[in-house]
């Protein structure tokens, strides 16, 4: 068996039988978490280097861990305090640290596409961490396999992708991924939101209003507002934001069917989900964070 | 296609081996059986329960392994992992590991390596249903053989299983 793909780009280019092969091996190395040595010598000898253009906690630290617990040989790199700051391209940075030797790329970066570019360009095997607004594969992953851990399957479940679509790379490797898998899915938030012809193009549901979305899913997706990518004014106020689209406890509760509540995480509590929404027995998001 | 043990004649190895482990291991309340996954666990299920039924109402513990990711060749291809579930400690037991054909020995080498990540056994034994001997790559032996037989490179041994082909059979293919 192999994978269709050398790098891991984005959700698009994988078969759903790639997507199958990475969610099932991932079940069974969650048992070695469970070992006294919770490491195996699989990666042993290989060199990954871990570009981290933009900030970032979550996927650097597990990115970083998941290689530890491969036995690879790892070498971080941020672009603050690098030389980048002096002018350096893209490829040039790269260039230089693979001439060091290294055999795998993971490389989070602000611009869409960052990654393809770099795969026309060199021979290392890359890893997206994240590209701009295009893909953010990894997490598209680990919600799939929180999911299927919850659910059993994909197929057919219902999965409200919920808040500022329009600039979310989580969002769009879950369309992907899901489609891909035969769930069903809506994206539901601010029509400012939410591209015009999604609709059209993804061929999903599109819900404005946020109770209604709820009612229908057996699954939302909670989405960051991302501050730092708003560069017009697409809603007036973040309590304005709050007030229509914010999750909280009593909403959940009066809903006609307990639904699950995921969040790729930094929460802005009180913005998009309240800490008693994110909190409640109904959040898996740590439980997300634990399949990182 | 060439049968090396008819239905009969793998009961009747079975059996053997379940006494030849439980010889060697008379107290065994220091010892504990683990197969490899994912054939191993075929021969291993049928060792536990010949030796369960011989020593009840003690329950000798027993333990499936999976080596997928200690294998040395596993960026070469990829194969789909399988379930480990070791659920007691390893540390200072005699561990009698069970495969079912022992052909390179790298298999074995990687289950060695899998282990100590359960703990440091007091010693490890293996048990294979078929030794396919004069065909080693590293210096592993078994200290249990169901059969051991002669067999060139282009050969293949399969072990058929009822539960999941239909008969209880070896064959040189």
């Amino acid at each position: 068996m192999r994978l269709s793909v050398k790098h891991l780009l984005g959700i698009r280019d994988l078969t759903r039988q790639d997507i199958e092969i990475i969610l099932d091996t991932a079940r069974q190395f969650k048992e070695v978490l469970q070992r006294p040595i919770r490491k195996v010598p699989s990666l042993q000898h290989i060199t990954i280097v871990n570009l981290f253009f933009e900030n970032s906690t979550r996927t650097r630290i597990s990115f970083e861990l998941a290689e530890k617990r491969l036995s690879a040989d790892t070498i971080n790199f941020t672009a603050g305090g690098s030389s980048v700051s002096k002018g350096e391209t893209l490829l040039d940075t790269v260039n230089n640290i693979l001439s060091m030797k290294v055999d795998m790329v993971v490389m989070r970066h602000s611009a869409s596409g960052a990654p393809h570019f770099l795969a026309k360009h060199i021979p290392a095997a890359i890893i997206n961490a994240g590209d701009g607004i295009n893909e953010h594969p990894t997490q598209g992953l680990l919600d799939a396999f929180s999911m299927r851990e919850k659910f059993g399957t994909l197929e057919g479940l219902k999965v409200a992708i919920i808040g500022d679509i329009m600039h979310s790379r989580v969002a769009m490797s879950n369309i992907y991924l899901l489609k891909k898998m035969g769930a069903e899915i809506m994206v539901a938030g601010p029509p400012t939101l939410i591209p015009q012809y999604i609709r059209e193009a993804f061929d999903v549901r599109v819900e404005y209003n946020l109770r209604k979305a709820l009612e229908w899913c057996d699954v939302a997706n909670v989405l960051r507002i991302q501050l730092e990518r708003q560069n017009q004014v697409l809603f007036s106020s973040l309590r304005e934001y709050s007030l229509a689209y914010g999750i909280s406890k009593r909403l959940l509760d009066s809903l006609p069917k307990e639904i699950t509540i995921m969040h790729p995480g930094p929460i802005n509590r009180g913005v998009e989900l309240d800490s008693d929404a994110a909190d409640s027995k109904q959040s898996i998001i740590l439980q997300q964070v634990e399949n990182t | 296609m060439k049968t090396v043990l008819n239905e009969q004649q793998l009961a009747i190895t079975i059996k053997r081996l379940s006494h030849q482990i439980l010889e060697n291991h008379v107290n065994l309340d220091n010892t504990v059986i683990i197969g490899i996954q994912p054939r191993g666990i075929y021969v291993s299920d049928q060792v536990v329960r010949e030796i369960s039924q011989l020593i009840a109402p003690v329950q000798v513990p027993y333990g499936k392994l999976d080596i997928t990711f200690y294998r040395d060749d596993i960026r070469k291809e990829i194969l789909l992992p399988n379930h480990t579930d070791i659920p007691f400690s390893i540390e200072n037991k005699n561990v009698v590991l069970i495969d079912d054909v022992l052909y390179t020995g790298r298999t074995i080498r990687a289950a060695l390596d899998a282990l100590l990540a359960f703990g440091r056994p007091a010693k490890v034994e293996l048990c294979i249903l078929i030794d396919r001997r004069f065909s080693r790559q590293l210096p592993i032996q078994p200290d249990y053989t169901g059969k051991s037989i002669d067999s060139i490179i282009s050969q293949k041994v399969k072990v058929l299983w009822k539960q999941r082909d239909g008969k209880d059979e070896v064959v040189l293919l």
